[in-house]
């Protein structure tokens, strides 16, 4: 089996517990994104796949071998910085060749010119050189192979780091938060190039972001990170329409989903502040009711909310409102016809479909709900 | 009209701030440095009531004079052995001290002391040392049941002890500039270099440190030849320039002729070759290496 498998890594620093017992798989040709607030363990846990940092437990797979106890140089990984790490006395091309020439040249055959001379040396040096000019040209690197980083943009610069990550073919790709230092223009275009990427190259690819729009649009499979754990591994549609916990649903979608207070009675009724929703659980009296904003419209029945403010997005209209009985913040992402009906100040309905909305017990994990056909409310 | 009257007073008001600097600068270092190399053109003696132009006799002099080509000669070997000792020997340390999980304030002192310390009491000091009979280098080698030489006193070892001194004096200000080269390299990049292959250590010192050194070495080079060629306070203090000649150096020579024979004009004359070298030295380092070690 090839691809990433780690299982039960741990790690701590000192009395700070960094990762606990964390598990996940990369399917050979996979693009995972592992997403989680800033000091997550997210990076931490990119950095031991590597090996550059070590695990206290656990173990580590890539592309079939047990890697746990390897070097990165023979773990057969390829990585992409954050701040990109290219070798500034370097040009482009002699960048982008260093892992192979790491690999394939001797000590002595990378010596600057005697190297060239040595028997062997130029062939595997020949190879080499069209190895990075063929790593290059989908890039769009072919013109600046002979500059030094310093005279590149920041994203040429990114680009370098990505030809050096698949120059070589390694087993797996490894990007930390490789975007975080575009600007958002060029972000979304390289955000678009690095799918590319992967697809072309077939690799297994785990991804490091803490931007939730990065990993819904690029990945295959979404793994929230938080506090050293992780909460739920599953397909982007997955983690936002049917989140775990109420943890990841509010760390996904932006705005952020909203929440109000529920219980459920003896009868598995649900309501909200009295109101019936159209709703059964198990009985329970401490419930997080949470519905995205685009899941409120406009209606004659449903949550009083009282509105406050209103966004104009072009396409749409956000609205911010207290829900009227406990003063619960709402939003609601509404068709921009709306915007004459909704004055601040005014009390409006937010109804929803039942099936919309989720339902959370008082330790923040999923409750089982259904739909209610026999109540007609909202 | 306002505008132009306030830029004016603005110029006036720098220039006036920037004034005790240029009087000071006129004062200490331009004028002197002028009437050195006045002084470098005449016959000019100490004392003296007149002072005839001699052209370039100061220096036609000084390539007959044995004794001046003996001077440069040691000076050159002097400088030969202290520039890449102690700029080895700093790099080393430094490695090894950013290395260590601990004492890393305790090593920069420890070997940042003979900077701050005064030389001429240390070498009192390395007097006591490397005396012959009763130093402890000496015991210690006669313990080895090793040959016992006159370090400071014989004419085959004077330039080797100095040069020992004069390292030791300055590694650890090459020390401490190294460290904080090291400290100014990424991490990430040395761990792109672990992920990219470099397995040792030596190969991730070639891939990265050394290259990313690069302005901190030249600095280090260059410091390190102007201060070696400085070299003055130990030969005044523990050989005179002897055992015959085999210590002279090129800031004694001028030292001696300017003070002890009181022959200004020839004195300043060395001075000019001195100060010569020097600008030549960093004007090689501006204008030619400093392209090759910065990137930008």
């Amino acid at each position: 089996m090839a691809g990433i498998t780690i299982t039960g890594i741990g790690k701590r620093f000192g009395a700070t517990v960094v990762l606990r017992d964390v598990s996940l798989t990369v399917e050979p040709g996979e693009f995972v994104a592992l997403v989680g607030p800033s000091g997550c363990g997210k990076t931490t846990l990119m950095r031991i796949i590597a090996g550059i940092e070590t695990a206290d437990s656990g173990d580590i797979t890539i592309g079939g071998r047990a890697v746990t106890r390897l070097p990165p140089a023979e773990r057969d990984v390829a990585m992409v910085f954050q701040s990109y790490a290219l070798y500034p006395h370097l040009t482009v091309r002699e960048n982008i060749a260093v892992p192979l020439a790491m690999r394939r040249l001797s000590a002595v055959q990378r010596l600057p010119v005697l190297g060239g001379l040595l028997p062997g040396a130029r062939a595997r040096r020949r190879a080499i050189a069209s190895e990075v000019e063929r790593a290059a040209a989908p890039l769009g690197l072919a013109p600046l192979l002979d500059r030094r980083p310093m005279e590149l943009s920041g994203g040429q610069r990114q680009r370098v780091a990505l030809a050096r990550a698949i120059v070589r073919r390694p087993a797996a790709f490894l990007m930390d938060e490789p975007l975080s230092n575009l600007d958002a223009a060029l972000r979304v275009q390289t955000r678009r190039e690095i799918v590319e990427i992967h697809r072309a190259a077939g690799v297994a690819t785990l991804y490091v972001t803490h931007d939730q729009a990065e990993a819904l649009t690029m990945a295959d499979k979404v793994a929230v990170m938080m506090d050293g754990a992780l909460l739920q591994i599953s397909s982007p549609e997955a983690i936002y329409a049917d989140p775990a916990s109420l943890q990841v649903a509010t760390f996904i979608g932006s705005p952020r989903i909203n929440m109000l207070a529920a219980t459920a009675d003896a009868e598995g009724r649900v309501d909200v502040a009295g109101l019936p929703v159209g709703l059964r659980a198990q009985a329970h009296s401490a419930l997080t009711l949470a519905l995205r904003p685009e899941a409120l419209r406009l209606a004659q029945e449903g949550l009083p909310v009282i509105a406050e403010h209103l966004e104009f997005l072009g396409d749409g209209l956000l609205l911010h409102a207290r829900h009227a009985p406990d003063g619960a913040a709402v939003i609601a992402r509404l068709e921009p016809e709306a915007r004459e009906k909704v004055q601040p100040g005014a009390a409006l309905r937010l109804g929803f479909a039942p099936e919309r909305a989720l339902l959370f017990g008082a330790d923040g994990k999923r409750v089982a709900a259904r739909a209610d056909a026999r109540l007609v409310t909202a | 009209m306002r505008q132009r009257s306030q830029l004016a007073g603005e110029a006036i008001a720098g220039a006036l701030m920037t004034l005790p600097a240029g009087i000071a600068y006129l004062l200490l270092l331009l004028l002197p440095t002028l009437a050195t190399v006045l002084l470098a053109f005449s016959d000019y003696e100490l004392g003296a009531p007149v002072l005839g132009w001699i052209g370039l006799d100061n220096f036609r002099e000084m390539l007959a004079d044995r004794g001046f080509g003996v001077s440069v000669r040691n000076t050159l070997i002097y400088v030969g052995l202290v520039t890449p000792a102690s700029i080895l020997g700093g790099l080393g340390l430094a490695l090894l001290v950013e290395a260590g999980a601990r004492g890393r304030a305790l090593f920069r002192a420890v070997f940042f002391l003979p900077v701050v310390s005064l030389t001429v009491a240390m070498a009192a000091a390395w007097q006591y040392l490397l005396h012959p009979t009763i130093g402890p280098v000496n015991a210690a080698l006669r313990a080895m049941g090793l040959g016992t030489p006159f370090w400071l006193s014989s004419s085959d070892t004077v330039l080797l002890s100095l040069a020992a001194i004069g390292t030791w004096e300055s590694i650890g200000f090459n020390m401490v500039l190294f460290m904080a080269g090291l400290t100014a390299i990424p991490r990430e990049l040395y761990a792109a270099a672990q992920v990219d292959g470099a397995r040792s250590a030596f190969d991730r010192f070639r891939l990265v440190t050394w290259p990313l050194l690069g302005p901190t070495t030249l600095f280090v080079l260059t410091i390190s030849m102007i201060r070696s060629l400085r070299v003055f306070d130990t030969v005044a203090v523990l050989t005179q320039g002897g055992p015959n000649k085999a210590s002279e150096v090129l800031l004694f020579t001028m030292y001696q002729q300017g003070f002890t024979y009181l022959r200004l004009g020839y004195s300043a004359a060395i001075t000019l070759v001195f100060l010569a070298v020097v600008l030549a030295l960093m004007w090689v380092q501006t204008r030619v290496l400093d392209r090759r070690v910065h990137y930008a």
